[in-house]
């Protein structure tokens, strides 16, 4: 018994670190984002426009990873950039998390006219296709950054509710609840010293699914210019940005994308890997 | 003696969700059809009868997991046929329950010795945390089980672990719904007798509910056999088995393979 779970345990381990130290750095990247930028982020010099990477012959020295038509450091602008990326991934994640989580587990585990409610609101609004619905708010909104996080907000507490509450009905079924009831407990308390714990592990890990999807919703409303002003750097505007010289300068829009993609499969892959790390069978 | 439990006309219908119809209430099903009997104090009550037949519903009614429909159910007297939780919270250290399935009724994140504190907790017990080392002791499991997680026990230890935490309140009665069913044999007779000893030895009141009438006439003094939602037959067990009245009851007997009665199988 003891070795098949040691098994999925020593699995879930490079996943974690790899994961957990690529979000770290890139952390510590936004938090210092200043020291570490060899560039003003916004500084344009257009005699040093679309300079290649430090690898290619005619790259220029101290521009590590070249420069966009307008003579931009890219590098600068992908470390700045993971400041917008990571305040939305925690806010948006988080307040969406908070929310969809707790409506969740109240329809969940207390039932009742609380589902009732509960469940019609999700129906209703899965019935708005997400991206139209987000470009609509933005526009009622007007663009910015906190524009994007209540639009992540609003549109995908569903994912955590419809999950939470599905997870907190089956243990709610189980007769540990029951046996608390039986030893005096009460409902909010069993709710939450209970059944949370539980539920917890798939919360996390929706967490973190949730902070790779605003990560991802910024950069495609940069991409359309919904986000912040377009000077500063998102990873989104210089994806947009590097489209239109994809072809005279590809490492405009590829180290972005490599940027986001790996901070986007960090993300889920974090998730998975605490899950398994939470529950105490596994354990 | 005293009755500790009277059950007057108890009916209980619960909603049935398989036939809701998109608006409105769902059709109930009476599940308990007026049910009467009493269970004298220091009695081991066995509840039999068919899968279906409402046994852990009745269970359930007496200790208020479930809330009768009508009719009537005293607790050493006291009404709490339609009590409200909150009246009900500070009697429910007095009647307790050990679940059929130990893994489902013990929260899997939570350690044996806090899953045995907790009702001791919530009932303000000072010095809940050795009171529930003795009841390991009790069930006869070492202290050193406290630190264990439940999917770290055997089948018949994380029963006793049920056991303990039935028992550490110091209740009168003790709800049993099918404890040993999902037991191989050996563990089955060790449970019991501990369960046996316990009933002695603390002097409860015990409801043992079971679909397997060897392990009942083996612990019971007296029975019930409950048939559809109605008490078929209510006898003392001897005479139960001796001279079954009712024809269910003589269906059960015979469709129950029991070791040879004037064995000593045990
Ligand atoms: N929550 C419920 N909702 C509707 N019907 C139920 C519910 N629980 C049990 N029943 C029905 O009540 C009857 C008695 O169930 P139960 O008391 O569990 O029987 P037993 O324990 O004797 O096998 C069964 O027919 C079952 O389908
Ligand atoms: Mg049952």
């Amino acid at each position: 018994m003891l070795d098949g779970r040691s098994q999925v345990r020593r699995r879930a381990g490079p996943r974690l670190w790899l994961s957990g130290g690529w979000l770290t750095a890139l952390a510590l990247a936004a938090i210092f984002a200043s020291f570490l930028s060899p560039h003003d982020p916004l500084a344009q010099d257009l005699f040093l426009g679309r300079m290649p990477p430090f690898w290619v012959d005619s790259a220029e020295p101290g521009y590590f990873l070249g420069t966009d038509s307008l003579g931009r450091d890219v590098l600068s602008r992908i470390l700045y950039g993971s400041r917008v990326a990571l305040t939305v991934a925690l806010i948006a994640g988080t307040l969406t998390c908070l929310i969809g989580a707790s409506l969740g587990l109240l329809a969940g585990y207390l039932r009742g006219w609380v589902d009732v409610v509960v469940s019609r609101l999700i129906d209703i609004w899965m019935a708005f296709p997400p991206v139209l619905f987000s470009i609509l708010l933005i526009a009622v909104l007007g663009p910015g950054l906190i524009s994007i996080i209540i639009a992540i907000v609003v549109i995908d507490w569903t994912r955590f509710a419809r999950v939470v509450r599905a997870e907190a009905m089956a243990q709610g079924a189980m007769d540990y609840p029951a046996s608390a009831q039986v030893a005096g407990r009460t409902r909010l308390s069993t709710m939450l010293v209970e059944i949370l714990p539980n539920v917890l592990p798939t919360i996390v890990a929706l967490l973190t699914l949730e902070m790779g999807i605003a990560v991802i919703v910024e950069a495609i409303l940069s991409f359309v210019n919904l986000s912040i002003s377009t000077d500063d750097p998102t990873w989104g505007g210089m994806i947009s940005e590097g489209r239109v010289s994809i072809y005279q300068a590809w490492w405009v829009i590829v180290f972005p994308l490599i940027t986001l993609f790996l901070t986007v499969l960090s993300f889920s892959q974090l998730g998975e890997g605490l899950k398994d790390r939470f529950d105490p069978v596994l354990r | 003696m005293a009755d500790l439990y009277e059950v007057e006309n108890l009916h209980l219908s619960l909603p049935d969700m398989t036939r809701k119809p998109l608006f409105g209430a769902a059709p109930r099903i009476e599940i308990l059809k007026g049910l009467s009997f009493n269970i004298p104090e220091g009695e081991i009550l066995g509840i039999v009868g068919g899968s279906g037949s409402g046994k852990s519903t009745l269970g359930r009614a007496l200790v208020r997991l479930l809330e009768p429909t009508s009719g009537a159910v005293r607790f050493d007297g006291d009404d709490v046929t339609h009590l409200s939780e909150q009246a009900l919270r500070p009697m429910r250290r007095r009647f307790q329950m050990i679940f059929q399935d130990p893994m489902s009724s013990m929260n899997p994140r939570h350690r044996v010795g806090r899953i045995i504190s907790a009702p001791l907790r919530l009932h303000g017990v000072e010095n809940a945390r050795e009171a529930a080392r003795e009841a390991l002791d009790h069930v006869g499991l070492p202290r050193s089980f406290e630190t264990r997680y439940p999917h770290e026990l055997s089948g018949g230890q994380r029963q006793r672990v049920g056991i303990a935490r039935a028992i550490a309140l110091r209740p009168d009665f003790i709800l049993a719904d099918e404890i040993v069913s999902g037991l191989d044999v050996s563990s089955q007779a060790q449970v019991l007798a501990l369960l046996e000893r316990l009933v002695r030895e603390l002097g409860l009141t015990l409801a043992f509910i079971s679909h397997d009438l060897s392990v009942i006439r083996r612990l019971c003094t007296r029975i019930v056999v409950l048939h559809h939602g109605e008490i078929v037959e209510n006898e003392p067990t001897a005479e139960l088995f001796d001279n079954p009245r009712a024809g269910y009851t003589r269906e059960l007997l015979d469709a129950i393979p029991l070791p040879d009665p004037d064995e000593p199988w045990f």
